[in-house]
C-alpha cells in the first residue's frame, strides 16, 4: 500500500478520493436537513392546530420582501453552478467572476434580512416583547418559528459566506484547479442546500394570503 | 491512477442547460407568488408545496448534479427522504388520534 501511494506521489498526483469526499459532503447535508425537518414538522403540526391564528400572523410578513429574497437566493445558486462550469473548462476569470457575484448576492440576501427584521422590531414584534405576548397562542406559535426557522437559514447564509470567501482565495491562489475542484463542488453543495431550504420557507411563512 | 483517469472524463454540465434551469426556478416562484393571491381554500397550501418539491427537483438533480452523479447518491438522498417521511407519518399519527 504505501508503496502504491509513492508511486503515485512520484508521478506527480497526491493521492485523494474525490467522490469519498462528495458522499462525506452529502452525508453532512442530511444532517442539516434533518434539523430543519424536525422545525419543518413543528411548523406543521402547529399549523394544523392553529390554521386561523397562523393564517392571521402570516399576513404581517412581507410577500414583496420574500419574493426579491427567493429571486437573489435562485440566482445565487444558478452563478455558484456556473462558477463549477466555468473552472472545469478552465475558465478562471469567469469562475472568479461568478463566484464573487454569489458572494454579492448572499450580502444582498443578508441585507434585506436586516431590514425586514428591523421593522418587525420596530413594530414591536421579536420574542418575548410585550406586543407579542398579548397575542394569541397560534400566533405566538407563528412568530417564533418564523424568527427561529428564518433566523437559523440566515446563519447558514452567514456561513456561506465565510465558506465561499475561502474556497473563491483558493480558486485565485490556485489551489483550486480544473483538475482538483472538489472543494468548490462540495461547498456549492452546502450553497444549494441554503436555497433548498429557503424553497420551502418561501411558501409556508411569506405566501399565507 | 484510477482517480485522475476519472477526472479526465469528468461530466461537465452546459452553461445553457444551467440557465434553463434557472429560468424554470424563477417562472415556477412567479407561478406560486400569483397563486397564492388566489383563494383556493384548502388547496393553497397543496399547490404551494407542490410547487416547492418540483423546484426542489429541479434543484437537486441539476444544480446539485444529482441526475449525473453515480446512483449510491440518490440511495442516500431517497434514504433520507423516507427518514423524514417516516418521521412526519408517525408524528401526525400520534397527533390525530392523541
Amino acid at each position: 500500500m504505501s508503496n502504491n501511494v509513492q508511486t503515485i506521489e512520484t508521478h506527480g498526483n497526491v493521492h485523494r478520493d474525490d467522490v469519498g469526499a462528495k458522499m462525506g459532503m452529502w452525508l453532512f447535508l442530511f444532517t442539516e436537513v434533518l434539523l430543519f425537518g424536525g422545525m419543518f414538522l413543528i411548523y406543521a403540526v402547529y399549523r394544523f392546530q392553529y390554521p386561523d391564528q397562523f393564517h392571521i400572523a402570516g399576513m404581517e410578513l412581507s410577500t414583496t420582501i420574500g419574493t426579491i429574497n427567493t429571486i437573489i437566493l435562485l440566482t445565487s445558486s444558478l452563478t455558484v453552478a456556473l462558477s463549477i462550469t466555468a473552472l472545469q473548462k478552465g475558465n478562471k476569470l469567469l469562475s472568479v467572476s461568478m463566484l464573487s457575484l454569489t458572494l454579492f448576492f448572499a450580502l444582498f440576501f443578508m441585507v434585506n434580512k436586516y431590514f425586514e427584521w428591523s421593522a418587525k422590531f420596530s413594530h414591536g414584534l421579536y420574542p418575548g416583547s410585550d406586543e407579542m405576548l398579548a397575542k394569541q397562542n397560534g400566533e405566538i406559535l407563528f412568530f417564533g418559528l418564523y424568527f427561529v426557522m428564518t433566523g437559523l437559514h440566515g446563519f447558514h447564509v452567514l456561513i456561506g459566506i465565510v465558506l465561499l470567501s475561502v474556497i473563491l482565495a483558493f480558486i485565485i491562489k490556485d489551489k483550486i484547479t480544473p483538475n482538483n475542484f472538489v472543494k468548490l463542488e462540495n461547498s456549492g453543495l452546502y450553497w444549494h442546500l441554503v436555497d433548498l431550504i429557503w424553497i420551502f420557507l418561501f411558501p409556508l411563512f411569506y405566501l399565507i394570503q | 491512477m484510477d482517480n485522475h483517469q476519472e477526472h479526465d472524463k469528468q461530466h461537465i454540465t452546459p452553461y445553457s442547460l444551467y440557465v434553463l434551469i434557472w429560468v424554470a426556478l424563477i417562472s415556477l416562484t412567479s407561478i406560486t407568488v400569483t397563486v397564492a393571491g388566489i383563494s383556493l381554500g384548502n388547496y393553497t397550501l397543496a399547490v404551494a408545496l407542490f410547487i416547492a418539491a418540483v423546484k426542489s427537483a429541479l434543484v437537486i438533480n441539476i444544480f446539485m448534479h444529482i441526475k449525473f452523479d453515480q446512483p449510491i447518491f440518490k440511495v442516500f438522498l431517497l434514504l433520507s427522504a423516507l427518514t423524514l417521511l417516516v418521521i412526519f407519518i408517525l408524528t401526525f399519527f400520534d397527533f390525530t388520534y392523541r
